[in-house]
């Protein structure tokens, strides 16, 4: 079940301020109330750790970073004793990486899960190798309604995807078919068009911002198969690659 | 899913996809909002601020709206200008884009009009919403100016124009009359009487008389003057009404008019003949001396500061027999004119004993054979100073006859009657009947012998509009057997006759024929 979040009273962007993944959370250190961090905690107590951060002394940790269940990738703007911070409070499993690209807002151009990722079709050949290597994933160069930011314009789990609303059909059949998951084009936040912005999500919850509307988070729902409604439903539509009228 | 374009160049094909709006759920194409146009609509309200009743004035007499703080528009109801005059008067409409507006049916007299608008704003992040709302127009009747104030006093005129030509004839205001009409000077006069000598022309506005006189001075020489009357006088705001009065004399001297020059007038027109016939007057007045077949052009100021009238006129014309026309000794043309000069053997109708041999400068038209019109001095008792100074001074005494055109009248008594295919319009005058002067017949002749006039005279038609009488059937006896036939206008010179004036063409006929 998708949860709804507020960073700092009324930003509803709380993509930008966490990270979310199977295996740790992130949650920005420079927040002003104790809110935020106890959203997540309500849900993720214990089960997996939460881990408060900033990134080169700024709160933005979201799209300063990449991570998976295997890895994490920071920018060159953290500072050594964030890194080492992270690197003691995140389990062992878990490679803390950071990498000198010059696209280093990574969290805006790196969309990926567990298996895929799409990059910035201008990253570095380097990066590339980089990101295959410490996170585990395919590495496909990709756009997405003809912006190149595929991290801010698309959040990935490993059951589903969510692509900005105005990407047209036969793209999305060939995003669907590189991350083999199923995609839907959807809005959060009250028809906010940056996904990731304000949506955060693993393979079995998902935080969005407080603005979203009932719909957005139904479709959330679904296509991050957080919510077992239909059964039947569920197992016969697995095949399709695309699915786009949730409700 | 590629599709080659004719140019030889992949084309993606692109399908939209559709998402769900935000708000209801309800799939829909992604638009900037995200949310489907009802929800946006329920969102914001693009015409808050937008004045949706308003009040206009109207005057029921001329059917105009008032757009203040003075002008007064005439509209028609539910026309595109009353459309163009309701958005004008809209405040705040600058601020969203008008895509569409139109009328919404209203009981005519509700006093209410209805349009309905289309705008469009922009909204949110960059989506333009397009919404219609129906604005409400309360209809006030109000009397304009100028209909408040004909209502107080429908004579109402603040200029007038008194035109006059001391002639004992009306031939003058018969062309001046068409020029008018033609050149629609006196479209904006409010009344036209005709008086006694002249005509009366009452307008609105002093520019309007103005402009008339103007105009006047273009066609006919003229002295006038212009006095005013104080009407009534505001004391607070020092405003004057006036009543303002264009005294126009024309020229008495007409066409075909004998004059005899005052001395110092012919030694300064180059010892001109003292007898001299005017042939032509329009703004200024053309004198040809029939023994010189010399011209001489007299304009409005020129002619005041001499102040000469005619010896004889149009009136005393005595019918000549044209018995022999001897070869012409000499030729000129004179303003386009042709005239030859020569002798003739002529004698007049009534005493055809009586023979005389002058000189003439119709050679170019007169055969033997022909009849005449022209002035008798020989039998004559000319009261007119110059001639008789004239008379004692010049030593062979004055010419026995001046012929001054060929006459047509055998011709026309062949021709059957009222068998002319044209007509002429006349103005919507008033007759002063009040003298008691004014004689139907007289006037019914003087008319027959104008249109005789434009009939003969190509150039005198040159300013007017004659149009063509659709009840004229050309008759087969009219078969022209020995030479020449009476003058008649050519067909091209006719203008057809609108048939917007339907009603006109009737009354017009009987106008021909009645007085005016």
């Amino acid at each position: 079940m998708a949860t709804r979040l507020q960073y700092d009273n009324n930003n509803c962007e709380i993509g930008v301020f966490s990270k979310l993944t199977n295996a740790y959370c992130l949650v920005s250190a420079t927040s002003a109330s104790a809110n935020f961090f106890t959203g997540y905690e309500s849900k993720l107590k214990g089960v997996i750790p939460i881990v408060t951060t900033s990134i080169g002394g700024s709160g933005t940790i979201g799209s300063l970073c990449v991570g998976n269940k295997n890895g994490l990738l920071l920018s060159h703007t953290i500072t050594d004793q964030e890194l080492q911070h992270l690197r003691d409070s995140l389990p062992d499993e878990v490679v803390v990486q950071r990498i000198e690209e010059p696209i280093c807002a990574l969290g805006n151009a790196i969309a990926c899960n567990d298996y895929v990722a799409l990059v910035h079709p201008k990253l570095e050949k380097d990066t590339e190798e980089i990101i295959s290597d410490v996170l585990g994933v395919e590495v496909y160069r990709q756009t997405i309604a003809n912006n190149e930011l595929v991290g801010s314009y698309c959040s990935l789990s490993n059951n589903g995807g969510m692509v900005h609303s105005n990407t047209n059909v036969e793209e999305m059949v060939e995003l669907a078919n590189l991350v083999q998951v199923p995609l839907v084009a959807g809005t959060v936040n009250r028809g906010s068009q940056v996904i990731s912005a304000g949506l955060t999500v693993n393979d079995w919850t998902a935080f969005c911002g407080s603005d979203t509307t009932a719909v957005e988070l139904s479709v959330v729902n679904n296509i991050f198969k957080l919510v077992q409604s239909q059964p039947d439903f569920v197992g016969s539509e697995m095949r399709k690659s695309l699915i786009d009228t949730y409700v | 899913m590629s599709v080659m374009d004719e140019s030889g160049m992949f084309n993606v094909q692109q399908t939209i996809g559709s998402v769900l709006c935000c708000k209801c759920g309800v799939p829909m194409a992604p638009n900037a909002a995200n949310m489907c146009v009802n929800c946006l609509r329920s969102e914001v309200d693009i015409t808050e601020g937008l004045q949706k009743s308003i009040q206009i004035f109207y005057c029921p007499e001329c059917t105009c709206y008032l757009q203040p703080p003075k002008t007064w528009i005439k509209c028609q109801w539910e026309s595109k200008e009353l459309l163009t005059f309701c958005i004008k008067r809209l405040k705040n409409l600058n601020k969203v884009k008008l895509k569409n507006a139109e009328f919404v049916w209203t009981e005519p007299h509700s006093k209410r009009i209805k349009v309905k608008l289309t705008v469009q704003a922009e909204v949110l992040n960059g989506a333009v919403l397009e919404q219609s709302y129906p604005v409400e127009y309360t209809v006030r009747d109000n009397l304009c100016e100028s209909c408040s104030r004909f209502q107080a006093n429908p004579d109402q005129w603040v200029a007038s124009v008194q035109l006059r030509q001391h002639v004992s004839h009306r031939r003058t205001f018969f062309y001046l009359e068409q020029l008018i009409l033609r050149h629609d000077a006196a479209s904006r006069a409010i009344r036209i009487q005709q008086v006694d000598q002249g005509i009366d022309f009452f307008f609105g506005n002093k520019s309007h008389a103005n402009s008339f006189v103007e105009f006047l001075r273009k066609v006919v020489p003229i002295e006038y003057r212009q006095d005013q009357q104080l009407v009534s006088h505001d004391v607070k705001s020092s405003l004057y009404n006036y009543k303002y009065t264009y005294s126009v004399k024309i020229c008495p001297v007409c066409r075909e008019d004998l004059v005899c020059l005052p001395s110092k007038v012919a030694s300064g027109l180059g010892n001109l003949g003292p007898l001299v016939v005017c042939t032509k007057v329009s703004d200024n007045i053309t004198l040809l001396d029939p023994r010189t077949l010399r011209c001489a052009f007299l304009d409005a100021r020129q002619y005041w500061r001499s102040g000469f009238r005619s010896a004889l006129t149009s009136r005393q014309l005595v019918k000549y027999f044209v018995f022999d026309v001897e070869p012409p000794v000499g030729e000129a043309t004179v303003g386009g004119q042709k005239y030859a000069l020569s002798y003739v053997q002529i004698a007049r109708e009534s005493d055809i004993g009586k023979m005389f041999y002058v000189q003439t400068h119709l050679g170019h038209i007169l055969k033997p054979g022909d009849q005449a019109l022209g002035y008798d001095i020989y039998g004559a008792n000319v009261n007119d100073n110059e001639m008789e100074k004239y008379r004692l001074s010049v030593k062979n005494g004055l010419p026995e006859a001046i012929l001054i055109k060929k006459c047509y009248e055998e011709q026309r008594e062949r021709k059957q009657k009222k068998s002319r295919n044209w007509k002429l319009k006349s103005l919507p005058m008033e007759m002063d009947d009040s003298r008691g002067r004014v004689d139907p017949e007289k006037t019914d002749k003087e008319y027959e012998e104008f249109l005789r006039d434009l009939e003969e005279n190509p150039e005198l038609r040159f300013n007017i509009s004659l149009y063509r009488d659709k009840d004229y059937q050309a008759s087969e006896t009219a078969s022209m057997t020995d030479g020449e036939g009476a003058p008649s206008v050519p067909i091209e010179e006719l203008l057809a006759d609108l048939d917007l004036s339907f009603e006109e063409e009737d009354d017009d006929d009987e106008d021909d024929m009645a007085a005016e």
